[in-house]
């Protein structure tokens, strides 16, 4: 007999939100009516400059409110944040110098900002929590499940960081979508059917290349190459580098380690940045403790100055290409994506490599987050004709004897992806196996990104070799990895404790979700309590102004009771921290003036009727 | 085979009844619905892969039960192996050569096969002078390149003749044959590499 499931629990769907977490600025985006749009924040800009600031006292800031805090706090605020997660110190010693914070940790890096210590994806997660309060304000609704985008050449530690960050904004985090990836689902290039389209993302802090070919709305990545450390940062640091330069001559005083004045350079060579990407010539105009620094910049000296930032792209460019199995001439189609990409010399460089012109019809800083909104739309089954198929950048692979790595998972793989391995233990009486899981292209472990150490333990004492253990590596459509291991004799499930080189092992996570989450949860309320006051405000003082019509007067006094009964209980309610009672009792009051709003509605008709020639 | 959610027999990816994802088939040949053959028809082997990841990928079981959604996880993850696998014919002869019980060498095959003994050592001897910075030995490098590189392709070629006679067959011998020459394709491949980072 066949048999229907029904869902009592949760009747309308719930709503996915797409969400650029970008190294200078994040968007939150969604589908309304089957096109993508970015939500707005409260102050009508819908770019939410990755900044977060903690100020000496209240509440962390975020977004634009924390950007203009940072020459007052510099000390205390937080900017590109994405390009330390999944990293330890190691990786950043080189521009530690130019960022206002200070970093500390062994394995994931401890960001200290005003006072406080927090880990990136705790910052991470006050953007994302700032993004969900946007979309929820926007859309009305709770907002608990989103897709987020990461850069197409993230590692797994920087992947988990994001999902990480999600969980501790209160996201369910339903897939982690490549922001090129997403681009060319925003630009619909499927409408081509067939063709072979390569995406050049150039943001704040990463670089992508992703070459897809389209197949009637299944987006096949064929391959795909970055830098998750090349962007519009490298820029501003060599203008910032130059002008620091200048500063120390002409003043002949440095402004090195005086953060505040750093911060306040950074924004002028920012600005002349930008304007190079219109005017042919421009100005650094900075001034500080009373001096003045101009220094004119035209765009061809800025260009010589940025050759190298942007031959930097190129190499991984012909590296992709060569992966994918394709010659320039056969890319039909060059999608642009990234703030960096509005540098005139960078588009010449893509369109002289690719031999296209780029599209660049779609704001190069929403595109992704449109994608992601569609990409939500796909999991929600709202898209039903389009599909990604996407690879994992790196290979993955084990530590196996004299520090050599062993590729179990070749870079440029579609996933979902997997592999088994079998092992054994190597002397008498071993208990426990080791494995160092990596990922990289390199032969020699040393020169790649190690992942995590699997610990498979509790093996029954026995002779060498004895054991075996089949190990099982599955990277997922996020381009996680998941690592299971069973005993083969047993059949039974092996136990193993997981170390990860550079991220939060999970009870860390827990604990930083359980402090924000209480957080985010009240926050909700809280608004919601808000408004339905503000909603009642609206009522009270309509009925209040009603009494002053004759049609108050003309009612029944059972119909008056039953108002003035609706305003007390509303009244009684109205400083209660549940909003749906305060809702009801709304509710219930509208039900009891409705003979009230008649009257006083056919009064108004008959007056404006009066004097009018029929 | 039953359904796991609605217990109607279930033959396909797909049960009739519900229309539940069942435990997939973890063999590649089996998944893709071709026969064990070591010739395969690529066109065909990449249809079926655009059909099957419509219907597989995890992106379409977001709101499915949790059972279906670990099950859309290994469908699919079958599904990109299986066409690595597959469409290449050094690794599908390789996949069916350890089905069928045969041990493969690990990637860094150090046995030389017995045929190519002497040029190997020529070679290395070359490879040698060219490491040690006497760049003489650059036009014997070449010559081996090109002449290692021509064998492959006759070892390719030989691979496609003796794939047709397993098929024909199903004799073992041809199997092992089979193995003689991936090793020895495997080994050339190696040399190559060499040869191409020395002259680099």
């Amino acid at each position: 007999m066949q048999t229907f499931q029904i869902d009592f629990s949760d009747s309308k769907p719930k709503r996915i939100v797409g969400i650029d977490l970008g190294t200078t600025n994040s968007l939150v985006a969604y589908l309304s009516g089957g096109k993508p749009e970015v939500i707005p924040g409260p102050d009508g800009d819908p770019l939410v400059p990755s900044f977060v600031c903690f100020p000496p006292e209240g509440e962390p800031l975020v977004g634009n409110t924390a950007r203009r805090a940072l020459p007052l706090h510099p000390l205390a605020t937080v900017f590109s944040v994405k390009r330390l997660m999944g990293k330890g110190v190691g990786d950043i010693e080189a521009e530690l110098p130019l960022l206002p914070y200070r970093v500390t940790g062994t394995g994931v890096v401890q960001i200290h900002a005003g006072g406080q210590v927090r880990t990136p994806p705790e910052i991470s997660a006050l953007i994302l929590r700032q993004l969900k309060m946007n979309a929820e304000a926007a859309l009305n609704e709770e907002v608990t499940q989103a897709v987020i985008t990461v850069p197409a050449y993230f590692n797994d530690a920087q992947r988990q960081a994001t999902k990480d960050a999600g969980r501790i904004a209160g996201l369910e985090v339903l897939r982690l979508v490549n922001e090129p990836t997403a681009a060319a689902l925003a630009y619909g290039l499927d409408k081509r059917k067939q063709g072979v389209v390569a995406v050049y993302d150039l943001g704040g802090g990463t670089f992508d290349i992703s070459i897809l070919r389209l197949h009637d709305g299944l987006f096949e990545v064929l391959a795909t190459g970055g830098d998750t450390h090349l962007g519009g940062d490298d820029i501003d640091n060599l203008l910032l580098k130059v002008a620091m330069e200048d500063i120390a001559s002409e003043w002949r005083a440095g402004i090195e380690g005086n953060q505040e004045a750093i911060q306040l350079l950074r924004r002028a060579v920012i600005e002349a940045k930008h304007a190079l990407s219109f005017v042919p010539v421009t100005h650094i105009r900075f001034e500080y403790g009373g001096r003045r620094y101009e220094r004119e910049l035209p765009r061809d000296v800025f260009n010589r100055l940025i050759t190298p930032v942007v031959d930097r792209t190129l190499q991984p460019c012909r590296q992709c290409l060569a992966d994918a199995g394709v010659t320039p001439e056969q890319i039909d189609e060059v999608v642009l994506v990234g703030g960096s990409t509005r540098i005139p010399l960078v588009r010449d460089a893509v369109a002289r490599l690719f031999r296209a012109r780029p599209h660049t019809e779609l704001d190069p800083d929403q595109v992704v987050a449109l994608g992601a909104a569609v990409q939500a739309g796909v999991l929600s089954g709202e898209v039903e004709d389009q599909l990604l198929l996407d690879v994992t950048p790196l290979s993955l692979g084990i530590e196996t004897m004299g520090g050599l790595v062993s590729k179990l998972i070749h870079r440029n793989s579609a996933i979902p992806a997997s592999a088994t391995e079998n092992f054994t233990t190597g002397v008498d009486g071993q208990t426990n196996v080791l494995i160092h899981v990596i990922q990289g292209e390199r032969e020699l472990v040393r020169d790649c990104r190690s992942l995590a150490r699997f610990d498979l333990k509790g093996i029954d004492p026995a002779p060498a070799g004895f054991a075996r253990i089949e190990v099982k590596f599955l990277i997922d459509a996020n381009g996680i990895l998941n690592v299971s291991a069973k005993e083969l004799r047993t059949g039974k499930e092996q136990s193993m404790d997981v170390k990860p080189s550079y991220g939060l092992n999970d009870g860390q996570v827990e604990s930083m979700i359980l402090e924000s989450i209480e957080k985010a949860e009240e926050d909700f309320q809280e608004r919601q309590v808000r408004e339905a006051r503000v909603e009642a405000d609206t009522m009270l003082a309509a009925v209040e102004k009603a009494k002053n019509n004759d049609a108050y007067w003309d009612l029944s006094d059972e119909d008056r009771a039953g108002i003035s009964r609706g305003v007390n209980e509303l009244l009684l309610v109205y400083h209660g921290s549940d909003h749906h009672l305060i809702q009801a009792k709304i509710g219930e009051l509208n039900q009891s003036t409705m003979a009230l709003a008649e009257s006083m509605m056919n009064a108004a008709v008959s007056n404006a009727l009066k004097g009018t020639k029929i | 085979m039953t359904c796991w959610q609605c217990g109607l027999p279930a033959d396909a990816l797909f049960c009739g009844g519900c229309k539940a994802l069942q435990p997939p088939p973890s063999g590649y040949f089996e998944f893709y619905g071709f026969p064990r053959k070591l010739a395969i028809d690529s066109a065909e082997l990449q249809r079926r892969y655009y059909a099957l990841s419509r219907q597989l990928h995890p992106d379409r079981f977001t709101r499915r039960s949790a059972r279906e959604q670990a099950l859309a996880l290994e469908a699919s993850s079958i599904l990109n192996d299986g066409l690595r696998v597959l469409r290449d014919p050094v690794e599908r002869a390789e996949y069916v050569l350890t089905a069928e019980g045969f041990a493969m060498p690990g990637q860094r095959t150090k046995d030389v096969p017995p045929e190519l003994l002497e040029e190997v050592f020529e070679l290395n001897l070359a490879l040698e002078e060219m490491r040690s910075g006497d760049a003489s030995a650059r036009p014997a490098l070449e010559t081996a390149r090109s002449h290692f590189q021509s064998m492959l392709n006759g070892a390719d070629s030989e691979l496609a003749g003796l794939f047709a006679r397993w098929d024909e067959s199903g004799d073992r011998a041809e199997l092992a044959r089979i193995r003689g020459v991936l090793n020895r394709r495997k080994y050339i491949t190696n040399l190559v590499r060499d040869v191409n980072q020395a002259l680099q």
